[in-house]
């Protein structure tokens, strides 16, 4: 496990030094950015919706029982801007796209396509690995604001239509624009760009270094995927610890 | 026994000499090479033949960079194989036993990739270049629009070379290039490899286990046994050796009993 990450941490620093390549790669960045977008946006948006909904639906009738109904906006809106929708997203993200970056590169060093790659002087980092992470680098981010509205929908649809917390339109979003400001949503933005560097890092070192024919391949997708997740999890207390400082009104 | 090396074949010849001294490489406790020491001059078609699982693939492998030996050196035109930037002064070339296109590829693409990576040619000009390359391995233009999957084996193969003829190159590795094919794709094949070496000059390495081929087309042939050099000479002096594996990988035929 411990050299696992070496060599994941290898290939990190492999991807920094060839970043000034992403211009030379931008339509390779740019297919893998409609991919990824294409894949995964309905599903990100449906989820959001659910997810917004059953913040509202737990936490709403407790609220309003307490005389705080008015709050329920601001509550939901802070929950999934800075940390369910970053988090959700990202593991859509390992298992929907990550599982697929992995089997990818994971058939292609199986079928001898990477070892072709060397020997016409190719780096398999700069064509395969570089557009893979900068996309989706970008892309979970973007996927994350959409989360963001429809989730905060979610919420505002539940809270109107449940009989037992039944708050406005107007009160729900005022609420929004009153506790939500562009440090929290920045907040939830940080943490998945790095959730999303995380999971391109991973799941193409899985592809990368996969062994042992098909049967190796299926291996390589599940390590990428629970290896993205457990590092996800982990690095969300580590980002949540470190981003306390910049929330408004925060102390020590 | 070793042969002499003769003279090369042609006064033009543009490829490289190989040389291979004391190479050992082992995969855990398994010794696949075990001090294996070659000559190969430059411009000429040299065969590696043996047994399954005696190491040819994996010798293979080292010459072009892919593999690290445990032990012993490589020497490409006179410089280790392993030297910073190796493939910026020398063009080397491997068609593997798959073909090794990438299937996201169209034929075209993959045979104008090198070109195209490292920026080396107009668009319009790799254009030109993968259509000439395609003709002189007779496929069709139609083909280049093809995707790898919606090919033939023996069409991939002629793709992999025609790929590997962009790069003008001076050291051409063939890992079993007749495998899974037909005979009479597999004639056409070893046709392809001696019109290369007679057109462009290239030293050719070609690691087979088909009889036919090796016999067919090799200035010289080396026999490996267990991780080492049994056996090397011409054609004819390999059909004289008294090695007795040798003999029996010759000889073998299939005879119902």
């Amino acid at each position: 496990m411990f050299q696992n990450f070496g060599e994941m941490l290898l290939l990190f620093v492999a991807v920094g030094r060839a970043l000034p390549r992403v211009w030379r790669e931008r339509r390779k960045v740019a297919e893998q950015l409609f991919d990824i977008g294409n894949a995964s946006l309905f599903m990100a948006c449906t989820l959001s919706l659910f997810i917004g909904g059953v913040l509202a639906l737990q936490t709403g009738p407790v609220l309003v029982e307490r005389g705080l109904g008015s709050a329920l906006g601001g509550l939901v809106a802070l929950g999934l801007c800075k940390e369910l929708a970053p988090v959700m997203m990202a593991v859509l993200i390992a298992g929907r796209i990550g599982s697929a970056m992995a089997a990818e590169l994971g058939s292609m060093r199986v079928y001898q396509e990477i070892d072709a790659l060397r020997t016409l002087n190719i780096n398999p980092v700069h064509y395969l690995v570089l557009p893979r992470v900068v996309a989706i680098s970008l892309a979970l981010p973007c996927l994350v604001v959409f989360a963001n509205l429809v989730g905060w929908m979610g919420g505002a649809i539940v809270s109107l239509l449940n009989d037992r917390i039944a708050v406005s339109w107007s009160g729900y979003f005022g609420n929004i624009r009153e506790t939500v400001d562009f440090s929290d949503v920045a907040n939830g933005l940080v943490k998945s760009f790095v959730f999303a560097v995380v999971i391109g890092v991973v799941s193409c070192h899985q592809g990368l270094t996969t062994l042992g024919g098909p049967r190796g391949v299926g291996r390589s997708v599940t390590k990428a995927v629970v290896n993205s997740l457990v590092l996800i999890l982990l690095l969300d207390y580590v980002l949540t610890r470190m981003l306390l400082p910049f929330d408004k009104g925060w102390r020590f | 026994m070793a042969s002499p090396v003769p003279p090369p074949t042609s006064p033009t010849a543009t490829g490289i000499p190989v040389a291979v001294r004391g190479l050992r490489k082992s995969f855990g406790d398994q010794a696949v090479l075990k001090g294996v020491d070659l000559d190969i001059r430059a411009g000429e078609v040299f065969v590696l033949m043996g047994p399954s699982g005696s190491g040819k693939s994996v010798f293979l492998r080292h010459l072009i960079g892919l593999e690290a030996p445990d032990s012993g050196e490589i020497l490409l035109g006179g410089e280790l194989a392993t030297s910073e930037g190796l493939g910026e002064r020398y063009r080397l070339a491997m068609v593997f036993q798959s073909g090794g296109l990438l299937n996201s590829l169209t034929v075209a693409e993959n045979v104008g990739l090198y070109l195209s990576e490292h920026q080396l040619k107009p668009t319009a000009e790799i254009a030109r270049i993968v259509a000439e390359k395609l003709a002189a391995v007779r496929l069709e233009p139609s083909v280049a629009a093809k995707y790898p999957t919606e090919l033939s084996g023996g069409m991939r193969k002629r793709v992999a070379i025609a790929r590997a003829l962009v790069t003008d190159p001076q050291l051409v590795l063939f890992d079993e290039p007749t495998s899974e094919l037909d005979p009479l794709v597999a004639l056409a094949i070893g046709r392809e490899i001696v019109g290369l070496n007679h057109r462009t000059g290239a030293t050719i390495v070609v690691v087979t286990h088909d009889r036919d081929l090796a016999f067919g087309i090799a200035d010289r042939i080396a026999f490996l046994d267990g991780g080492e050099i049994a056996a090397i000479g011409t054609p004819a002096e390999m059909r004289a050796s008294r090695h007795p594996l040798l003999q029996l990988f010759l000889a073998a035929d299939f005879k119902p009993e």
